[in-house]
């Protein structure tokens, strides 16, 4: 049960769909890593209109890359820059990427397993 | 020709009572950019939901934040009662409710007495704090406790609060109203205030939404949004209208906060008035099996919650997307093209509360 409907979409859909959203008049809310789901990671990216909402949710592999949406929503680039600082997901074309210097941590990507981190 | 310079600001500065840290890059005086770095005191709280039984992590999620762990200890049960397809009982949404806008009374006064202290304006600081220690006064009352209150549990509240005790807070609410609206004056009217909020740090209402602002800062903006809208809880029993401004600057964010501590004791004043007798709390029945999201307005703005079961004691996953995390890219809008000067003001204006963003 669920605030919103949830659309299941692929990676490579994500741009076409946020574009769609953006010219509804939806507005940003979230973006996050849900959980893991065998090796891949689920992503839900939340977006607004009025007081309804609507979820994209995408799985993606640990090797994959997530393009960006931050040219379409603006305020994406800081949700990515977390996705990829704490769950270490590849993401391209931030138009603001901190390249890891988003969350001043000890530990890299505190929230993905050690044996799956990049040396 | 003028001088490009990095300034670091914070994790550590006299207006920050907690640390991030932002990056100003100067032209001369002039702010032409702003890199924010968080994650200081990053608690991986969300993480511990693995550890804790779904029950007990009602104490961790309340510990999120100091000024809203009300909200975010009853936002994490109605998830979970979302999913486990639990009614609360009226009294007990009541409950919620009145202890919600008292959460929002003492925020908003914090922020005010932080903002009259960022600004040099002392004895307004003191006014707004001791203000709010008549609403404290009534937490420990009601709750037992002044930051921590632990009434929240799955299912409903663990705390009724007598009738007699109602009544008795609407002479004190009397009081706390005639003495904001004693301050209000020089909030809004004050010559010094004026000249350091007026014009400062304007985000349209097209930025608002585009950046995805949230809570007083989008409302400051002109946007008529309010999550309570939604009617969760008891909203949907009361009358109210979000409180907006059209000035789109440090001033209507002022503005629109006291307009919100006003709404705030009228909203007690109508849930006293109308909260049914009854039981506080609903028996809950087997594990959580499912997802939900649940959105919430808390006293910064629009607060999203994730929870996920999979029918084990243990909680897969739990997600705060909190309103400052929301409100940080219009921060960095606004800080372009401000004085070096007026930074501590603009960040002051979000009510940053870093504790909610490093959960």
């Amino acid at each position: 049960m669920t605030d919103g409907e949830i659309r299941e979409i692929g990676i490579e859909e994500l741009p076409t769909e946020a574009l769609k959203l953006k010219n509804g008049g939806y507005r940003l809310i979230q973006m996050c890593v849900n959980r893991r789901i065998g090796e891949d990671f689920q992503l839900t990216y939340s977006f607004g209109i009025g007081l309804s909402c609507v979820h994209l949710r995408m799985l993606v592999h640990p090797e994959d890359e997530v393009v960006s949406i931050s040219s379409i929503y603006e305020p994406a680039f800081l949700y990515e820059n977390e996705m990829h600082d704490l769950f270490g997901i590849r993401i391209s074309m931030i138009s603001l990427d901190y390249h890891g210097n988003l969350y001043r941590l000890d530990k890299k990507t505190p929230y993905r397993p050690s044996e799956e981190k990049e040396s | 020709m003028s001088t490009r310079s990095i300034v670091p600001f914070g994790p550590q500065h006299p207006v920050l009572p907690e640390p991030i840290h932002l990056d100003l890059v100067l032209e001369d005086e002039k702010v032409v950019e702003a890199v924010p770095s968080i994650g200081f005191v990053h608690r991986g709280l969300e993480q511990l939901v693995e550890k804790r039984d779904f029950q007990t992590y009602v104490y961790v999620a309340e510990r999120i934040c100091g000024i809203c762990s009300f909200m975010h200890g009853m936002s994490y049960c109605e998830a979970v009662e979302k999913i486990m397809n639990i009614e609360i009982p009226a009294r007990a949404k009541y409950l919620r409710t009145i202890w919600c806008e008292m959460s929002r009374i003492h925020s908003h006064l914090l922020w005010l007495g932080l903002l009259a202290d960022a600004f040099g304006f002392e004895s307004l600081f003191m006014q707004s704090w001791r203000i709010r220690e008549t609403i404290l006064d009534m937490f420990e009352e009601s709750t037992g406790g002044r930051v921590i209150f632990s009434v929240n549990k799955i299912g409903g509240q663990r705390r009724d609060m007598e009738n007699s005790m109602l009544r008795g807070f609407l002479p004190k609410l009397e009081q706390v109203e005639a003495e904001l609206e004693a301050i209000t004056g020089a909030f809004l009217s004050d010559r010094a205030v004026n000249t350091r909020l007026r014009d400062v740090g304007i985000l349209t209402k097209e930025q608002a939404h585009d950046l995805g602002a949230v809570g007083p800062f989008m409302r400051a903006s002109g946007i008529e949004f309010d999550m309570r809208l939604q009617g969760y809880d008891a909203y949907k029993d009361l009358y109210f209208r979000p409180v907006t401004s059209t000035e789109c600057d440090s001033y209507a964010r002022c503005k629109v906060r006291i307009g919100e501590i006003f709404q705030s004791i009228n909203l007690i004043r109508q849930a006293i008035d109308k909260i049914p007798e009854g039981e506080i709390a609903a028996p809950v029945k087997g594990l959580p099996n499912g997802e939900a999201f649940v959105r919430v307005e808390q006293p910064r703005g629009e607060a999203l919650y994730y929870v996920c079961g999979d029918g084990k004691k243990f909680l897969e996953r739990f997600r705060v997307r909190t309103p400052t995390f929301a409100n940080l890219p219009g921060l960095l809008q606004t800080l372009k093209g401000c004085q070096l000067a007026d930074v501590p003001i603009l960040i002051l204006t979000i009510d940053p509360c870093i504790s909610c963003t490093e959960r």
